[in-house]
């Protein structure tokens, strides 16, 4: 069999978003195993530079460059990828678990009548060839490993952060497809009025690498302004738990947990916050966890890998100034 | 306005859960509740359809004799009929039978809108809405943290949240949309809710009334298939860095950098 093994890269504003290369890295992995190529689908407007920069890690790339495609547009981007996933017929199809891949993966799932396995927290090649996704239920207290025999592709949805970027070295050379855009007008039903983007320097919680969360021991919203001081010198971004967003100290979107994100960075500092089940759910992938609190019995201790019993007031400037320290050091 | 509001009875966050021995199942300790994101999409309808002035809400879940708890719970908030699709047969599929079997059911029913959650906490795929759209054909838009019906036009004005920002889309009706914290604030059920839903008869919908073959339906429908359940690896136990505040914050330090190495 040499069906491919796909991966969809996102791309956003111009880049294509970090869950894409660890998906190159992991998706060349599985490529190898099974000895077929590796091939990426790139959609979007003036994205021929991206198409470049993906063929240093995939054989093919199936580039849809169009002003159409400047926006997402679920209705647009199912049929352009189903067509083509119905011609070449893909063994894997992979995507970040991210919200634009959880609102058009399943239902591409749906058209080309084949399984998906969403927020997948490890793949490998397993017996008869099949990918087998390693996914998590009831909020990560349990993962079950799954296949799809029934179907193709085998689709999976990886949590950003699960696989390690690859490293560009015996870089292959691929080649790059240039696609028509063409589309039945009368299966586009959506239409995106507006996009609108925070000004944000700092990566999204799902990707990012460092992060550091405040909780209801912070007391007030202005002292947020110490974590965005310890956040500035980690390269960090700033997080949440519901209490916090509830009581309006900080946006939605900062908010980690159960019913807000789940992130998986390399280093999760929780800071003045008791570690609530809905909490631990939404960080407890998490590499290195860090716990500051005055309660020694704070549930969050029983999460981390290091703690501080103390006054967050007291330990944040300081923890600031050391990082600082340590970090020019280099 | 008639509006499908597809609901789900999932383990309470803080229920147990144990894998069995050799990993072929998982057992839950018996604390149900509403999934949170589905009690969003019923107030979201109760709204709508309050909103419009007429219509009716109808609260649909594809489960066991525990599921009926869900439709309770909707009904008591408000939802005027409920929908059971009780087979044995239905039982055990995966996102891709369990939408199949819903748009079975939701097919002959007159709708113009349909809102689910943005995931259930059992599984957290948030795949079922989007399928379920699929298998109407009709258009769907997932994360809503903000919907504007205009019946006359037919059209939804949808807010969704994505990474960093919002966008804001416009659909016509039909249309399924899947439900995000900050749309509304659920509404504690009333007492007289809670009678009402006592006595409110549930609509049973078996695999013949479905018009589903059972190898198009649960375990034998199923596009994946689960080999085994295990436990997550487990964290070590914490370093509490002890002294006092400036030795102890000057430690971690070291530890992050030199034990953990991940500065
Ligand atoms: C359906 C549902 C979904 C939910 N989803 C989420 C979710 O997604 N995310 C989420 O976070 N929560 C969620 N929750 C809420 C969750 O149950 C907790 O209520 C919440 O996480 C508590 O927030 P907190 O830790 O900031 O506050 P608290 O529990 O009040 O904890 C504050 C902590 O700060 C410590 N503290 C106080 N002062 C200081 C100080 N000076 N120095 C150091 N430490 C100090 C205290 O010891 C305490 O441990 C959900 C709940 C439900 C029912
Ligand atoms: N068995 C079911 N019955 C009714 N609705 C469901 C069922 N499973 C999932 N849903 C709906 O689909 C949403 C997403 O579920 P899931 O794809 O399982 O994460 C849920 O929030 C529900 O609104």
């Amino acid at each position: 069999m040499s069906a491919e093994v796909w991966v969809f890269a996102e791309q956003r504003d111009g880049k294509l978003r970090k869950v894409t290369l660890e998906l190159l890295g992991k998706g060349r992995e599985l490529a190898d195993k099974l000895g077929v190529k590796l091939a990426a689908l790139l959609l979007g407007s003036g994205v021929s530079d991206l198409a470049g920069e993906l063929t240093s890690y995939a054989d093919n790339v199936y580039q849809w460059d169009d002003p159409l495609l400047e926006r997402y547009n679920s209705d647009i981007y199912l049929q352009l990828i189903s067509h083509l996933a119905g011609k070449e017929t893909p063994q894997i199809l992979l995507a970040g678990a991210t919200f634009l891949a959880k609102d058009l993966f399943p239902r591409l799932a749906g058209r080309l009548d084949t399984g998906i396995a969403v927020d997948c927290l490890n793949l490998a090649i397993g017996d008869d060839n099949l990918l087998v996704a390693t996914k998590p239920l009831f909020g990560g207290k349990v993962l079950a490993d799954v296949v799809c025999r029934k179907g193709r592709p085998q689709i999976a949805l990886v949590r950003p952060n699960t696989f390690p970027p690859p490293s560009l070295s015996g870089a292959s050379k691929g080649e790059v497809h240039k696609l028509e855009v063409s589309i039945d007008p009368d299966q586009v039903k959506l239409e995106v009025l507006e996009v609108v983007r925070a000004a944000k320097e700092r990566l999204d919680l799902t990707e990012a690498e460092i992060i550091v969360t405040g909780g209801r021991g912070l007391k007030e919203p202005k002292n947020f302004r110490l974590l965005e001081d310890l956040a500035d010198v980690l390269g960090a971004t700033v997080g949440a738990t519901r209490a916090v967003v509830d009581s309006g100290w900080r946006p939605q979107d900062d908010q980690v947990g159960k019913s807000g994100k789940t992130v998986s960075p390399k280093l999760y500092f929780a800071i003045g916050l008791s570690g609530a089940i809905h909490h631990i759910m939404g960080m407890d992938t998490s590499n290195v966890v860090v716990a500051i609190n005055k309660d020694p019995r704070a549930p969050i201790f029983q999460y981390a890998d290091y703690g501080i019993v103390g006054d967050l007031f007291e330990v944040l400037p300081l923890l600031t100034e050391e990082l600082k320290r340590e970090l020019a050091k280099g | 306005m008639n509006i499908v509001v597809l609901v789900k009875q999932v383990p309470d966050s803080e229920a147990m859960v144990q894998v069995r021995e050799g990993g072929s199942a998982v057992e839950v300790e018996d604390k149900y509740t509403l999934n949170f994101f589905d009690s969003l999409a019923v107030e979201e309808a109760l709204r709508i359809k309050e909103q419009v002035g007429s219509g009716k809400v109808t609260v649909v879940t594809l489960g066991t004799q525990k599921s009926v708890e869900a439709l309770r719970t909707g009904v008591a908030m408000g939802a005027d009929e409920a929908v059971l699709l009780d087979d044995p047969a239905l039982i055990g599929g995966d996102e891709y039978v369990t939408a199949k079997a819903l748009a079975q059911a939701i097919k002959n029913m007159e709708y113009d809108l349909i809102l689910c959650g943005r995931e259930a906490f059992d599984d957290s795929s948030g795949a079922v809405g989007p399928l379920v759209a699929e298998f109407l054909g009709i258009p769907h838009i997932t994360v809503a943290v903000k919907i504007e019906v205009s019946s006359e036009q037919r059209t939804v004005t949808v807010e969704r949240e994505v990474e960093g920002g919002k966008e804001i889309l416009k659909a016509p009706l039909p249309v399924l949309l899947s439900a995000q914290k900050g749309l509304n604030e659920p509404r504690v059920p009333p007492i007289t809710g809670v009678m009402k839903a006592m006595r409110t008869e549930i609509k049973r919908l078996d695999l013949a009334a479905l018009d589903l073959p059972a190898t198009e339906a649960g375990v034998a429908g199923a596009k994946q298939e689960v080999l085994r359940y295990h436990r997550p690896p487990e964290r070590p136990p914490v370093k509490i860095v002890e002294g006092e505040v400036p030795d102890a914050v000057r430690e971690l330090v070291k530890l992050l950098k030199e034990e953990a190495k991940v500065i």
